[in-house]
C-alpha cells in the first residue's frame, strides 16, 4: 500500500504492454490465449484467498458455470455480447447464493473446503449424466460427457458474422486480464478491499468493530466466482466446446496449486503460477517420457518444503535486500532500538 | 440523573447442566467505571460475552440504552457505538498500527476522515514511532495499547474490556489507565479484571461474581474489606 494507485496502474500497463507485444514472438498465440485465461483463473482465486482469507475448493465450479453458460446461451442468442455478460451474472449470482448460505451459516475454513468441494463434485456429476435428449435449455442440448461443441464463439458486439479469433482473440483476452487485473487493484485500495484483508487478518476482531464479515465475504466470494465465471467464458471460445471436465476436481485443485506457487497475498503471484504451470504442463505433454501430474505434484512439494511462500513474495523479499537495502534498514533498526532501547 | 446505558435482566447462561451465568442483574450509567470481579469460572467472561453478543444467553435480556440487544450479533452490538476489546488480544497482526486502527475508524467515517481520526489517536496513545510497524513484530504491551486505540477511535458510548491489563508491565499498566480515564470522559467502561491492584489503582464501583451469580455490588474499598469477599476470593472459610 506503499506505492501511489497512480505509479501501479502505469507500472501495470507498461509492462503488460511489453508482454503482450514480445510473448507472441516467442510462444504460439493459441497456447498464450489458455495461458492468460488460466492467469485470470488464479487470480480469481487469488484474490479471495489471498486477500479474503477464503480458501475455495471449487473455483472450478465457477469457471466451468462461465463456460457452460456461455455455450448455452450462445447457441440459443446467436452472437456473443449477451452470452458473455450472463457468463460473469450467474456464476456472480450463484456464489452469492452459495456465500450467503456458508458465511452467514458462520462456516469457516475446513467445513468451507469442504462444501465448495461438494458442490463442485455434485455439479460435475450432474453435468455428466445430461447426456440424454431430454435435457435441454432452450436449443442448447447438455449433451453429458460429451459436452456442447459448435455453439457461435466471440464475435464483434452487434455483428455476429464478424468472429474474433486468432491472433485478434489472444489480444482480446490479454487486454481484459489486464482491465482485470487493474479493477483487482483498485478494489484492493479501496475500503472495501482494506477491509476484506482485515478481516483475512482477524475476523473475530473485525466483527467486533462493526463490520459484517459475514456480508462482505459473501460479496467478495462472488466477485471472484464472477472473475472465474469471465475466465470459464473465454476458455469456451478458446476450445469451442466446454465439456464437464471443466468442473472435475483435477481443475480445482490445480486453481489452489497456482497460487501456492506463485505466492498468496499477490495479485501476480497467481496469474504467473497459472501460466508458468500451465505452460510447463503444456511441455510435458508434448513427450510420454514422464507422467506430467507427477511433476507438477513435485512442483508443489518443493515449493511448499522451501518457498512456502510462493514465487513473487520470494523475488520480491530478494529484490528489496538486494536494492533497498541501503535505504530502509537502517530506520528500520533505529526504531527497533528506539523500543526496546 | 445520568441515562442507563447497559442493563440485563435476569441473564442465564447454562452450558449443559453447568449455569455459568446465573440471573444476572445488572445495570450501568453513562460514564460510570464500573469493574467486574471474581475468581475463576465465577462466569465474569460469560457474562461479558452474552453482553457483546459472542454468547447468545439461555434466559434474560440485554438492553443497551433502553434498546434490547438480546441476540444480536457482535458486529450489531458494535455498530450501535460500542467498543469491545476480548481476553485475548484481537489484532491484525499483518496489517500495521495505522493501518489497524484505521479500520476500526472507518466503519464510522469516510476514509479521510477515517484518517484523521487515525492519526490524532496514534498522537495521543504515543504510537507515534511504530504506526508503520506490523502488529505481529509489536511487543504484548504494544498491542494491547493499539487494540485500546482502535476501540478509542470509534467514539464509542460504552466500552467493553475483558482483562485489558492480563500480562501486562507496570509501566505499561499506568498507561492503560491513563487511556481507560480519558475514555470515561465520554463512556461508560466496563473492565473484567483479575488484577487487583489494578482494581484498585482504577475501580470505584466493584461488581462481585460468584457462582455465575452477582455476590456483591458496592465501591472498590468496601469490597475490599468485606470479609465473604475475601473468602471468596482466597478460597477460605469465613
Amino acid at each position: 500500500m506503499e506505492r501511489s494507485l497512480g505509479k501501479d496502474i502505469t507500472a501495470t500497463l507498461i509492462v503488460s504492454a511489453l508482454l503482450i507485444w514480445l510473448l507472441p514472438m516467442m510462444v504460439a498465440t493459441y497456447t498464450l490465449t489458455v495461458l492468460v485465461i488460466y492467469g485470470m483463473l488464479g487470480l480469481s482465486l487469488g484474490l479471495i484467498w489471498g486477500f479474503g482469507g477464503i480458501l475455495c475448493f471449487g473455483q472450478a465450479a465457477f469457471f466451468g458455470l462461465g463456460a457452460y453458460t456461455y455455450a448455452i446461451a450462445a447457441i440459443n442468442f446467436g452472437e456473443s455480447t449477451v452470452p458473455m455478460l450472463l457468463a460473469v451474472l450467474v456464476p456472480l449470482i450463484f456464489a452469492a447464493v452459495l456465500g450467503a448460505l456458508m458465511f452467514y451459516g458462520r462456516l469457516t475454513d475446513v467445513y468451507l473446503g469442504v462444501i465448495t468441494l461438494v458442490v463442485t463434485l455434485i455439479l460435475f456429476k450432474f453435468v455428466n449424466s445430461t447426456a440424454g435428449p431430454q435435457y435441454v435449455i432452450g436449443n442448447a442440448r447438455l449433451g453429458g460427457y460429451n459436452g456442447i461443441p459448435g455453439f457461435q464463439t466471440l464475435n464483434v458486439p452487434g455483428n455476429p458474422d464478424a468472429f474474433i479469433w486468432g491472433d485478434p482473440y489472444f489480444y482480446f483476452c490479454a487486454v481484459t486480464l489486464v482491465i482485470v487485473f487493474l479493477l483487482v487493484t483498485w478494489l484492493l485500495r479501496s475500503s472495501f478491499g482494506r477491509v476484506a484483508i482485515g478481516i483475512r487478518e482477524n475476523e473475530t476482531r473485525m466483527a467486533l468493530m462493526g463490520y459484517d464479515v459475514a456480508a462482505r465475504k459473501t460479496v467478495l466470494f462472488a466477485i471472484g466466482a464472477a472473475i472465474a465465471g469471465l475466465a470459464g467464458a473465454l476458455f469456451a471460445n478458446w476450445g469451442e466446446i466446454v465439456t464437464p471436465g471443466l468442473f472435475s476436481l483435477g481443475q480445482s485443485a490445480e486453481i489452489i496449486i497456482w497460487c501456492i506457487v506463485g505466492g498468496l497475498g499477490t495479485r501476480l503471484g497467481p496469474i504467473l503460477g497459472a501460466a508458468g504451470l500451465a505452460y510447463l504442463k503444456f511441455m510435458l505433454g508434448q513427450q510420454s517420457l514422464i507422467d506430467n501430474t507427477l511433476i507438477t505434484g513435485l512442483i508443489l512439494v518443493l515449493f511448499v518444503l522451501f518457498l512456502p511462500k510462493g514465487l513473487v513474495p520470494a523475488v520480491a523479499a530478494l529484490w528489496k535486500a538486494s536494492f533497498g537495502r541501503a535505504r530502509r534498514r537502517p530506520h528500520a533498526r533505529q526504531r527497533r532500538k528506539a523500543r526496546h532501547g | 440523573m445520568a441515562e442507563t446505558v447497559l442493563e440485563t435482566h435476569g441473564l442465564t447462561m447454562r452450558f449443559g447442566g453447568v449455569t455459568a451465568s446465573d440471573n444476572v442483574n445488572f445495570s450501568l450509567k453513562a460514564r460510570e467505571l464500573r469493574c467486574l470481579i471474581g475468581p475463576n469460572g465465577a462466569g465474569k467472561s460469560t457474562f461479558f460475552k452474552c453482553v457483546t453478543g459472542l454468547l447468545n444467553p439461555t434466559e434474560g435480556q440485554v438492553f443497551m440504552r433502553g434498546q434490547d440487544v438480546t441476540g444480536w450479533q457482535p458486529h450489531q452490538i458494535a455498530s450501535l457505538g460500542v467498543g469491545i476489546k476480548t481476553q485475548t488480544p484481537n489484532v491484525m497482526d499483518a496489517l500495521n498500527v495505522h493501518e489497524n486502527i484505521w479500520l476500526s475508524a472507518r466503519r464510522f467515517h469516510d476514509a479521510a476522515e477515517a484518517k484523521a481520526r487515525t492519526d490524532t489517536i496514534i498522537d495521543r496513545l504515543a504510537l507515534g514511532g511504530i504506526a508503520r510497524t506490523e502488529l505481529g513484530q509489536l511487543a504484548h504491551g504494544e498491542r494491547q495499547r493499539v487494540e485500546l486505540g482502535l476501540v478509542a477511535v470509534a467514539d464509542p458510548w460504552l466500552v467493553l474490556l475483558d482483562e485489558p491489563a492480563a500480562g501486562m508491565s507496570a509501566q505499561d499498566v499506568d498507561r492503560m489507565t491513563e487511556i481507560i480515564h480519558e475514555l470515561t470522559r465520554s463512556a461508560a467502561v466496563v473492565i473484567v479484571e483479575h488484577d487487583m491492584q489494578f482494581i484498585r489503582s482504577i475501580a470505584e464501583t466493584v461488581t462481585v461474581f460468584h457462582q455465575g451469580a452477582v455476590l456483591m455490588e458496592d465501591h472498590v474499598d468496601h469490597v475490599m474489606s468485606d470479609p465473604t469477599v475475601r473468602a471468596v476470593y482466597l478460597g477460605k472459610k469465613a
